[in-house]
C-alpha cells in the first residue's frame, strides 16, 4: 500500500475532528426531536434517551386537541413574519435607494444618519416608554411588528452597496433621459434588478421575526398576541398552560394526563419546523449575505 | 448657455426631491424607533413615574446614577459582560478559524457542505428552542445529562440550574454552539480570496499543510480577524439578551454569574418597576458603549479605511 500523502492524511483529520464535533453541534436536536416521541412515562423514569424504550405519538395526539391555543400561535407567528419581512423589505430597498445615487446631494447626510444607528442607541428604557406611553403599542399585533425589529441599519447597507456595485449609473442615467421619474426607475428598474439581495433580506428578517420573542416580553401580556415563540418560553415556566383546554375534555370523559414533557419538546419541533424545511434552499442566500455584509460594511 | 444651467441645476433639486420622498418612509421609521429613544435618554436624570409621565416626572439629576454605583450590581454587571464578551471574542475566534481552515480544505465536496451546514444551523434557531435544547440536556430530573451520560460515568447527579460555579463554562459554550458556524464563514470567504497559486509553490517548495497554515493562511487571514476582533470590541459593553436570559432559564439563583447589564436594565424595568436604576445603566451602556465603537472604528479606520464603518 502506497503512504498516503501529506494532504490525504489532513484532509482525514479534518474529516474525523469535524465529523466529531457536528455530531455534538446537531445531537441536542436530534434529542429534542426523540424526546418528542416519547412515552411520558418513559421520560420521567430514564429522562431523555437517544433510544428510548417505549415511543408515543401522544404528545402530538395532544397538540392536535389544543389547537386552539396552539394553532393560533403559530398564525400569529406567520402574520407577523409575512408582514413584517414585507415592510422591512419596501423600507429598506426604498431608504437605500437614494443613498446609491451618486448625483443625490443629500447621499452623505442621509447615510451618516443610518449609520449613526449603529454607533449609538438610547436603550431599551426610553424605547419601551416611547412605545407605550405615546404610541400605545401595549397588547396589539402592531407591538410585534414596529419595535425595534422592522428595519436594521446592517440591512440598508447591504441593499446600498449592492446597488452601488451591480447596477450601473448609465442605465439610471437611461431611464431618466427616458423621462422616467424617480420613482419609477426605482419600482422598475433597480428594484427587479435587486432580486439577489432582496432574498437575502427576506431571509433575514423573515427569520428575526420567526424567531422573535423580545418584543412580546416587553410590550405584550395578553396570551392572545403570543406567537409561538413567546408560547414556548410560557410552556416552559409553566407547562400548566396549556391544560385549560384539558378540564373540557375531562367533562368528555377522556383521561386528562398532561404529557408535560414530550408536549414541550414537540411544540418546541414544530417551531424549528419551517426553518429546517427552508434550510437547504436558503442556505445559499444566507452565506451570500453574511459575506457580503461581512466583508463590506 | 446660463439658461441650460438653470434647467439641469432645476432638474436636480426636483430629481433630489423625489429621491428623498421616497427615503422619507424609512427616515421617518429610524426617527421614531431609533432617534426617539436617544432623546429619551434624559429620562435617566428624571424620578419616572409612569402616573406622572414623561414630562411631568420631576428632575432628579445623578441620583438614579449615584444609586446604581453604590450597589455591587453595576460592579457585577459590568464585570460579566466584559469578561463573557472577552471570553467570547478569544475563544470563539480561535474556534472560527479552525473550522475555517478545515472546512476550506475539505472544499465543495459533499461532506464539507454537510459539516457547514450542521455548523451554521444552530445559529438560525431561537432563545427559546436554544434554553429548551439546554434544559433537555441539563434538566436535573430527566435532563439527558443527569440520566445518561454521568450514571455511566458512576457521577451522582447534579442541579445544574442551581449551581453558579457551572455556568460560565455553560455559557460559553452554548455562545460556541450557536456562533462559532456563522463566524466561520467569513473567515472562509478570506481563505477562498487567497490567491491558489501561493500554496502551490509552498507545496513544491515541500511544505507540510500545518506549515502553510501557519506560514501563509493565518498571516493572510490577520486584516480580517484584526477588523472582526476590533468590531467585537467596539461592541464588548452590549450582551446578546437572549444567551443570557433565556439559557439559564430565569434561575434567581444563577444571576451572580449570569447577569449582565443588559439583563439587568430588562429585570429592573420590567420586574422590579425600577425605571430610574434601569434607566441609569441603559444610559451608561450606551455612553460607553458609543465611546468604544467610536475607537474601535477609530483604529480600524487607521489600518484598513476600506473596512471602517465610516
Amino acid at each position: 500500500m502506497k503512504p498516503m500523502t501529506d494532504e490525504k492524511k489532513f484532509q482525514l483529520c479534518a474529516t474525523i475532528f469535524l465529523g466529531v464535533i457536528c455530531a455534538a453541534a446537531v445531537f441536542p436536536i436530534i434529542l429534542l426531536v426523540i424526546a418528542s416521541v416519547t412515552d411520558e412515562n418513559e421520560l420521567i423514569i430514564s429522562g431523555y434517551t437517544l433510544i428510548p424504550k417505549k415511543l408515543s405519538l401522544d404528545a402530538y395526539a395532544y397538540m392536535k386537541n389544543q389547537f386552539g391555543t396552539i394553532g393560533r400561535s403559530y398564525l400569529v407567528t406567520i402574520g407577523t413574519t409575512v408582514v413584517g419581512t414585507l415592510l422591512s423589505v419596501l423600507l429598506t430597498t426604498s431608504i437605500a435607494y437614494p443613498m446609491a445615487r451618486k448625483s443625490f446631494r443629500g447621499r452623505n447626510v442621509l447615510s451618516f444618519f443610518v449609520y449613526f444607528t449603529m454607533l449609538f442607541n438610547g436603550g431599551i428604557v426610553p424605547q419601551y416608554i416611547m412605545w407605550t406611553t405615546i404610541f400605545h403599542v401595549r397588547n396589539t399585533y402592531a407591538a410585534l411588528i414596529f419595535p425595534n425589529l422592522l428595519m436594521q441599519a446592517f440591512n440598508i447597507m447591504l441593499v446600498r452597496n449592492y446597488y452601488s456595485n451591480s447596477i450601473p449609473e448609465s442605465l439610471l442615467e437611461a431611464a431618466q433621459l427616458d423621462g422616467a421619474a424617480e420613482l419609477q426607475i426605482f419600482s422598475r428598474v433597480v428594484f427587479p434588478l435587486s432580486v439577489p439581495v432582496v432574498a437575502t433580506i427576506c431571509l433575514f428578517t423573515g427569520l428575526t421575526y420567526w424567531n422573535s420573542w423580545t418584543n412580546a416580553l416587553y410590550y405584550v401580556t395578553d396570551p392572545k398576541y403570543f406567537g409561538i415563540q413567546n408560547l414556548l418560553m410560557r410552556i416552559m415556566r409553566n407547562i400548566e398552560y396549556l391544560r385549560t383546554g384539558a378540564s373540557e375534555m375531562a367533562a368528555e370523559g377522556q383521561a386528562v394526563t398532561l404529557p408535560g414533557n414530550s408536549i414541550r419538546m414537540a411544540l418546541a419541533f414544530i417551531g424549528i419546523l419551517p426553518i429546517l424545511i427552508i434550510y437547504p434552499m436558503a442556505q445559499k442566500y444566507f452565506i451570500k449575505g453574511v459575506v457580503v455584509g461581512a466583508v463590506k460594511g | 448657455m446660463q439658461n441650460r444651467m438653470k434647467q439641469k441645476t432645476r432638474r436636480r433639486s426636483r430629481e433630489a426631491l423625489s429621491l428623498l420622498l421616497i427615503a422619507l418612509p424609512g427616515i421617518l421609521y429610524l426617527l421614531i424607533n431609533n432617534y426617539g429613544p436617544m432623546l429619551g435618554i434624559f429620562i435617566a436624570f428624571k424620578n419616572f413615574s409612569y402616573a406622572k409621565g414623561i414630562w411631568g416626572s420631576p428632575w432628579c439629576g445623578l441620583d438614579n446614577f449615584k444609586f446604581l454605583f453604590i450597589t455591587d450590581d453595576a460592579w457585577i454587571i459590568t464585570r460579566n459582560t466584559l469578561l463573557y464578551n472577552l471570553a467570547f471574542i478569544v475563544i470563539g475566534t480561535c474556534i472560527s478559524l479552525v473550522f475555517a481552515i478545515l472546512l476550506s480544505e475539505l472544499g465543495e465536496c459533499l461532506r464539507g457542505k454537510l459539516f457547514q451546514s450542521a455548523l451554521l444551523f444552530p445559529h438560525l434557531l431561537s432563545w427559546v428552542v436554544v434554553a429548551y435544547l439546554v434544559y433537555a440536556l441539563l434538566n436535573a430530573s430527566n435532563g439527558f445529562i443527569n440520566n445518561s451520560v454521568f450514571p455511566a460515568l458512576g457521577i451522582e447527579p447534579f442541579d445544574w440550574y442551581a449551581a453558579p460555579s457551572a455556568w460560565p463554562v455553560i455559557l460559553v459554550l452554548v455562545y460556541l454552539w450557536k456562533n462559532a458556524g456563522y463566524n466561520a464563514i467569513v473567515y472562509m470567504a478570506s481563505i477562498a480570496g487567497i490567491d491558489k497559486e501561493i500554496f502551490e509553490a509552498a507545496k513544491i517548495d515541500g511544505a507540510s499543510k500545518m506549515k502553510q497554515i501557519f506560514a501563509i493562511t493565518l498571516p493572510m487571514l490577520r486584516p480580517t480577524i484584526t477588523i472582526m476582533t476590533l468590531m467585537s470590541i467596539g461592541r464588548i459593553f452590549y450582551s446578546d439578551f437572549g444567551l443570557f436570559y433565556q439559557t439559564p432559564m430565569d434561575s434567581g439563583t444563577l444571576f451572580k454569574v449570569t447577569q449582565t447589564i443588559d439583563t439587568y436594565v430588562y429585570r429592573g424595568l420590567m420586574e422590579q418597576g425600577d425605571v430610574g436604576m434601569s434607566s441609569a445603566a441603559g444610559v451608561y451602556q450606551s455612553m460607553v458603549g458609543f465611546v468604544l465603537v467610536m475607537a474601535a472604528n477609530y483604529i480600524v479606520r487607521k489600518k484598513d479605511p476600506d473596512n471602517a464603518l465610516f
